[in-house]
C-alpha cells in the first residue's frame, strides 16, 4: 500500500508559524513532526551578562501575546535567587495582571481562533457574518482583559510596570473602577461563550495523557505552587531539572521537553483543570457540568470548554481581587543584588513557563534557561497527531488536514514563544 | 491616523516612525496613535470614527520603499502585501472582522510601504526610512486637502 504523507504549508490561527509533516503509510499513521524553526534560544544568550533587572523586559519580548507571563517567570525566579518575598496586595496585582492576559488570550483563542473549527468556517471572518454577537463578545472580553493590563502594567503590549520586586507603580483603587464594570459584563459574556462553545460537535477523542500543572494549597494556580501530576509527579519549581529534560530533535530548532522518566506530557488548561478543579469556586464547577465537562477531561477538543471555562474564573478571580483591593504603601520590596541561583514557574495561558537564572555577586545574569509551554507541548502534539489520523483515515485528505490543524489549535500553540515559523505541508507519495 | 508595526524588527516598524513624523502637524480633531501587535485592537482604536488612515509596512514586493495607498472602502487590502501578519490576527485580518462586523469608519485609507529587511534590531533600511518621510508629506497633504473638502479624497 503506498505511503502518503501529509503537509501543511502554513498552519493558519496559531501565533507565529510552524510546519507539520505527517507520514501514513499502509493505512496508519507512522510519524508527525511538528517542525518549528526558531531563534527563541536568542534569549538565553541575549539575557547573559544583563542585569537581573533587565529580565523582565527582555523576556516579556519573546511573546506579544503573553507577555505577562515571561514577566511573572522571570520575577519570580530572580526574587528567588535575591531571597526575597513578594506579599500581600503587591502579590495580588500581579495574580490581577496575569488574569488580565489570561481573559485577553483565552478569549482570543477561543473565539476567534478555535470556534471557526468546530462550526466549519474558514475563518473567524467568516464566523463573524453567522455569528456576529459571539464575535463581538469575544472582542469585548478580549478587551476588558487587556485594558485590566492596562490599568496595572501601564501598557496593553509588553506591559512596562513590572520589576523585580514588585511594580515602579501602584495604581490607586479608583483606577480601576472603569475596568470592574467592563469585568461585570465580561463575566457574564465568558459565561455566555461557554454554553455557546459546549454546544459544538466534539470528535470521540481520548488519550491518557500525564497532565503537569502548578498546584497551590489555596487557590487555582497562577504564580505559585508545586509542579504536579496526575502520575505523582510532585515537585518543587526547583527541582524541575530532576525530572524533566530538553531534547534536541532533527526536524525542530524548538527543544522538546520530556518527562525523563515517561516521556511527553500535557500543560495548558486542560492540566490546570484537571489537577486543581478542587480549586475552581462552585458556580465554575457548576457550569462545566452544564456544559458536560466532569472534573477530569481527557479530550483535547474540549480544551476549548476548558478555556471559557477558565474565563469565567479570571473575570470572577480579577473582580474579587479588585474588591478587596488597598493600594500598598510601597510599589515593590527593595532587591539587593547578590549571586545566587533561582527558579520560578508561572501558568502561562498556555501551561506552565519555567526560568532558571544564575546571578553573579553584581546582579548579572550568568546564564539563563526558559522552558515554553508551547515547547513542553509539542511531543503531545505529534502524538496527538498520529493518533486523531489513525481515527480518521476514512476521510479526504483534505478533511484530514483540517482535523490535522484542528487538533494543534487544540494546543493553542504559541509559536512565537518556542520558534518563529510554522508552515504546513501536505504531500502525498 | 494609526501607526501598526514592530519597532524591534527593521522595516516593520516604519509605519510608527511616519506618524511620529507627523505629530504636531495635523488638524486638532486627527488623533494620532501608535499601534504595536495587536492588530486586533484596531477596531477600538477606529470605534466611533468617520475616517482613519492606517499606516504601516508592506511585504517586499521587490521594491523597498514604494509606497501604496489602498482605499479600504472601495478596494480590499492586497493579501501579498502582507501587512503586520506575523501573528494570528493582522491587520487584513481586523479590517476584515470590523467590515462583516460593521464596525469600519466609513473612510479607510492605507498606506503601505514595501520593506526590505525585518530582522530584530535592525536599523530601517535606507530607501524605507526615505519613503517614512515621503509618506508623511503625502498624509499631511491629503489631510490638509479634507480639511477644505470634508472627505479624504485621493490626493
Amino acid at each position: 500500500m503506498p505511503t502518503k504523507t501529509i503537509r501543511v504549508d502554513l498552519i493558519a490561527r496559531v501565533e507565529g508559524e510552524g510546519a507539520l509533516e505527517l507520514r501514513i503509510k499502509d493505512g496508519r499513521a507512522t510519524s508527525a513532526k511538528l517542525k518549528i524553526f526558531e531563534p527563541p534560544r536568542l534569549f538565553e544568550a541575549l539575557l547573559r551578562g544583563r542585569g537581573f533587572a533587565e529580565a523582565p523586559d527582555i523576556t516579556a519580548r519573546i511573546c506579544g501575546i503573553c507577555p505577562v507571563a515571561y514577566q511573572m517567570s522571570s520575577v519570580h525566579a530572580m526574587e528567588q535567587a535575591l531571597g526575597i518575598t513578594v506579599d500581600g496586595q503587591l502579590r495580588a496585582l500581579r495574580r490581577l495582571l496575569y488574569c488580565g492576559e489570561w481573559i485577553e488570550s483565552h478569549a482570543l483563542h477561543v473565539v476567534m481562533l478555535h470556534a471557526p473549527d468546530f462550526l466549519g468556517f474558514e475563518d473567524g471572518i467568516q464566523m463573524a457574518r453567522e455569528h456576529g454577537d459571539r464575535v463581538r463578545g469575544g472582542l469585548a472580553l478580549k478587551k476588558a482583559g487587556n485594558d485590566l493590563m492596562r490599568v496595572i502594567g501601564g501598557r496593553e503590549i509588553h506591559p512596562v510596570n513590572v520589576r523585580v520586586g514588585g511594580f515602579y507603580r501602584v495604581p490607586a483603587r479608583a483606577e480601576f473602577a472603569a475596568v470592574e464594570e467592563a469585568l461585570k459584563r465580561a463575566r457574564d459574556l465568558a459565561v455566555g461563550t461557554v454554553r455557546w462553545v459546549a454546544t459544538f460537535p466534539f470528535p470521540d477523542y481520548e488519550r491518557d495523557y500525564e497532565f503537569v500543572s502548578l498546584r497551590h494549597p489555596d487557590e487555582y494556580p497562577i504564580n505559585e505552587g508545586r509542579i504536579v501530576s496526575n502520575r505523582g509527579l510532585d515537585i518543587a519549581v526547583s527541582d524541575y531539572d530532576d525530572e524533566f529534560e530538553e531534547r534536541h530533535v532533527a526536524h525542530s530548532t524548538a527543544l522538546q521537553s520530556v518527562l525523563k522518566r515517561r516521556g511527553s506530557y500535557l500543560v495548558g488548561p486542560l492540566a490546570r483543570y484537571n489537577l486543581n478543579f478542587d480549586h475552581l469556586p462552585e458556580d465554575v464547577r457548576e457550569l462545566a457540568a452544564e456544559a458536560g465537562v466532569g472534573p477530569m477531561c481527557r479530550n483535547p477538543f474540549q480544551s476549548i470548554i476548558v478555556r471559557g471555562l477558565e474565563l469565567v474564573y479570571a473575570c470572577d478571580e480579577a473582580l474579587r481581587i479588585i474588591a478587596a483591593y488597598e493600594q500598598p504603601d510601597s510599589p515593590w520590596v527593595m532587591p539587593v543584588p547578590c549571586a545566587g541561583i533561582g527558579h520560578g514557574c508561572t501558568e502561562a495561558p498556555r501551561g506552565i513557563l519555567w526560568h532558571r537564572y544564575e546571578i553573579a555577586d553584581d546582579g548579572s545574569i550568568v546564564t539563563a534557561r526558559i522552558a515554553a509551554p508551547t515547547s513542553q507541548n509539542q511531543l503531545s502534539i505529534e502524538e496527538d497527531l498520529c493518533e486523531v489520523a489513525n481515527q480518521a483515515l476514512d476521510l479526504s485528505d483534505d478533511a484530514l488536514r483540517d482535523r490535522c490543524e484542528q487538533t494543534i489549535r487544540n494546543y493553542d500553540p504559541c509559536i512565537s514563544c518556542s520558534c518563529h515559523f510554522l508552515r504546513l505541508s501536505v504531500h502525498r507519495e | 491616523m494609526i501607526g501598526i508595526g514592530n519597532p524591534d524588527r527593521g522595516d516593520d516598524g516604519i509605519g510608527i516612525s511616519v506618524v511620529r513624523q507627523l505629530a504636531g502637524q495635523v488638524p486638532p480633531d486627527v488623533t494620532i496613535i501608535e499601534r504595536t501587535g495587536d492588530a486586533l485592537a484596531l477596531i477600538d482604536d477606529w470605534a466611533g470614527r468617520d475616517a482613519v488612515i492606517l499606516v504601516d509596512a508592506a511585504a517586499t514586493q521587490g521594491s523597498p520603499g514604494r509606497i501604496h495607498r489602498i482605499d479600504l472602502s472601495r478596494d480590499p487590502l492586497p493579501p501579498e502585501l502582507s501587512l503586520s501578519s506575523t501573528h494570528a490576527f493582522g491587520v487584513a485580518e481586523a479590517v476584515g472582522l470590523a467590515l462583516t462586523l460593521g464596525l469600519l469608519p466609513a473612510q479607510v485609507i492605507a498606506y503601505a510601504i514595501e520593506g526590505e529587511n525585518f530582522e530584530p534590531g535592525a536599523p530601517f533600511s535606507p530607501p524605507v526610512a526615505a519613503a517614512a518621510g515621503e509618506a508623511a508629506a503625502r498624509i499631511a497633504t491629503e489631510l490638509r486637502a479634507s480639511e477644505r473638502t470634508g472627505a479624504i479624497d485621493h490626493a
